[in-house]
């Protein structure tokens, strides 16, 4: 099994097949522009009867072509509703943008009509969810589901699209795909499941794959299967990847830079081997010492104390503060911005070095 | 921290749960009126395990292998199509009336799903004491209240939060409410059916934490069922690993995680994504090919053959029992068993 990453400062195992199926992309953030796909400063509440939940506050981040960003952050830490308002599906009301932009080759969706964004959505970014069995229809073979995309939007007859979807079947790796095109979703196990949403994603050939826990709700075996296809998919169809996750193992074996989300906002934002190395925010530091490990037993857990915090009262300065092992007076005050740290990472905490240097804690 | 109850006065590492050749069979039936059945789900298919006095025996096994069916089998949810099991040398499943209750008290369940476990119209409070009112003998009725506010003190758990409601509590908390209720009866084991899973990393370690403080302070003996094999290699003793229906491999931690001789076992350890993104290309992973197949129609023989790269003839005909092998003295149902070349190219 191999996969492809830029292969900044890493010495990786000689490879010359994918190699050469991708061009290397640089990790470092480069100047206004030359992203694929960049969200800035984006902001997005949920009205909601009890209040103004603050769901996303501030979060940037970019996409080059070819590589793959993973997205890491715990329940309601925003990092699905990022990508939802990347997609153009957040339900509004109750969700509200309130400000930012998302810039697709330079363009911002965000102020294109629905039509436009019509265009975009399938064709040029497509999203894979976590829950196969809900987001397939049931009461549809999944041939049919396959094909309903390529004959809307791709204009396909009915017997093109048939074959595509076979075609689509078995580059997702389905096996006997012509037989099985007539089957309903509840035919398929979890994994076909999967394999089936992104065969319908990949039919318009985007070049950005939205991938929400996409093996969240799978076998550990099988979950092994779909993050390679994906790998693979990602690699010959050279698309990019934002793999959103909360599994620090999977981002580890997949992922080119990683985004750590914590109350909507990014708090961390390095490649993946530097972030694993010398994590530079406590809370990314609390989370990779909190799991417990399968190559050694260990001894307690160290936890990271107490509750991610309520959306609609975040805490003031550092919204970490109230959990932080480094909390100093300034993190209650004063709202930390991202701190450069070179190497292209940044760090949402006063005291980034000193985490990023601190070994003991 | 609290700990009223004393630790039982009684041997820790003597079996207390023994179970023997359990089989749990659903039938599939067909026709309305005249139902006739056409054949059997075989969840659970011959299960042997002895559970000792304050150890955790984790059991692990990919969804559909029949770990939960197991586990409502033990707490008596549903009875077997044959089979023993004993607890404290008493037979759980010929025990009827008081007898039973006596048996249930003394073994509590902790569910996965913190959501829907907790009644969301009944207190905190009423739901920790409900126990109490199905075995009345564990507490009288004037110290109930004191007795759950006790049993929150020690979930770790403000004692004042006994008139609040499930949705006024977040997931980790909630699980820390289900682990309250399984203690209220002070059993001396507790299932627990995928306990963490849903829960987010940084709450997952509270919770585990947790679990290992009161078996230390109380003594209790746990089977601990999940599919996240760090968890398990954490806090377990001894682990069983199951495939449809059938522990596989039976061994301790360091037997199962460091000397596996059975391919399964061996496929499902290497598929678990290590968070170490230098170790990415030398993770040496095995790659299972294809599903599970269906526990209605296993393969005969050995029931991994079908997607075991060592299969023979003779694995389709002869079923491997699960004892020590020559590879390593821990048992383990593979007539090919043996230890896995470490780093070698798969």
């Amino acid at each position: 099994m191999r996969r492809n990453r830029p292969t900044r400062g890493s010495e990786r195992k000689a490879d010359p097949v994918s190699q050469s199926a991708v061009q290397p992309t640089p990790a470092s953030p480069t100047p206004e522009g030359g992203h694929l796909l960049e969200v800035r400063d984006l902001h997005v509440e949920f009205r909601t009867g009890e209040g103004v939940a603050k769901v996303i506050n501030g979060v940037s981040y970019h996409l080059d072509a070819g590589e793959t960003l993973a997205v890491l952050g715990e329940s309601g830490s925003g990092k699905s509703v990022t990508a939802q308002a990347i997609m153009g599906i957040l339900d509004t009301p109750p969700a509200v943008i309130r400000s930012g932009q998302i810039r697709y080759q330079g363009r911002d969706l965000l102020t294109q009509s629905e039509e436009q964004r019509r265009q975009v959505r399938g064709t040029e970014i497509s999203m894979i969810f976590q829950d196969a069995l809900s987001a397939l229809n049931p009461t549809f073979p999944v041939g049919w589901q396959i094909g309903e995309t390529l004959r809307q939007r791709a204009g396909m007859s009915r017997g093109d699209a048939r074959r595509r979807a076979i075609e689509l079947m078995e580059l997702v790796k389905i096996p006997a795909a012509a037989s099985r095109l007539g089957d309903y979703p509840h035919q398929f196990s979890g994994g076909m499941r999967q394999r089936v949403m992104i065969a319908m994603a990949l039919a318009l050939n985007p070049k950005v794959l939205i991938a929400d826990e996409p093996t969240t709700a799978l076998d550990v075996t099988v979950q092994a299967q779909i993050m390679d296809l994906l790998s693979d998919l990602r690699r010959d169809l050279r698309m990019a990847m934002i793999l959103i996750t909360h599994d620090l193992g999977v981002v580890a074996g997949v992922a080119d830079r990683i985004a750590v989300m914590y109350a909507g906002r990014i708090v961390e934002h390095a490649d993946v081997r530097s972030l694993y190395k010398a994590p530079a925010h406590p809370y990314t530091k609390g989370l990779l010492k909190s799991i417990p490990r399968l190559d050694f037993q260990g001894q307690q857990l160290s936890t990271i104390r107490g509750l991610p915090p309520n959306l609609m009262r975040i805490p003031s300065g550092c919204p970490f503060h109230p959990r932080c092992p480094y909390v100093q007076q300034v993190c209650v005050d004063v709202v930390p911005h991202d701190l450069v740290l070179g190497d292209g990472r940044t760090s949402a905490c006063h005291f980034a070095q000193e985490v990023r240097d601190d070994r003991a804690r | 921290m609290t700990a009223p109850a004393s630790p039982p006065k009684k041997v820790r590492g003597e079996p207390i749960l023994a179970v023997e050749n359990l089989v749990k069979h659903f039938p599939i039936t067909r026709g309305v009126i005249f139902q006739r059945q056409i054949g059997a789900v075989r969840a659970v298919d011959g299960v042997s395990f002895d559970l000792r006095r304050g150890e955790t025996l984790g059991i692990v096994g990919e969804s559909g292998c029949g770990k939960s069916t197991l586990a409502r089998l033990l707490m008596r949810l549903e009875m077997p199509t044959s089979g023993a099991a004993t607890l404290e040398g008493r037979d759980l499943f010929a025990a009827r009336g008081g007898e039973l209750r006596r048996l249930r008290r003394n073994m509590q369940m902790v569910l996965q799903d913190p959501y829907t476990s907790l009644n969301p119209r009944m207190t905190v409070g009423d739901i920790i004491g409900e126990p109490f009112e199905i075995h009345p003998g564990a507490a009288p009725r004037g110290s109930r209240q004191r007795r759950v506010q006790e049993l929150l003190d020690m979930v770790g758990l403000s004692p004042e939060h006994i008139n609040r409601y499930p949705h006024q509590f977040s997931g980790g908390q909630r699980q820390r409410i289900g682990i309250a209720r399984a203690l209220a009866l002070r059993p001396e084991v507790i299932v627990c059916d995928e306990p963490v899973s849903a829960l987010d990393v940084s709450i997952q370690a509270q919770v585990i934490n947790l679990l290992e403080q009161l078996q230390d302070e109380l003594g209790l003996s746990y089977i601990f069922i999940a599919h996240d094999l760090s968890v398990v290699r954490h806090i377990c003793d001894r682990v069983a690993v199951m495939y449809l229906g059938r522990i596989v491999e039976l061994g301790t931690e360091e037997e199962i995680y460091q000397r596996a001789t059975h391919p399964y076992t061996q496929a499902l350890l290497s598929a678990v994504p290590v968070p170490d993104p230098e170790q990415r290309d030398s993770q040496n992973m095995i790659r299972l090919i294809g599903d599970v197949p269906s526990p209605a129609n296993p393969p005969s023989g050995c029931r991994f053959r079908t997607r075991c790269w060592k299969a023979q003839d003779v694995c389709a005909t002869q079923d491997p029992d699960t004892v020590p092998r020559a590879a390593d003295p821990h048992p383990s149902a593979c007539h090919f068993a043996e230890l896995r070349e470490p780093a070698s190219p798969s």
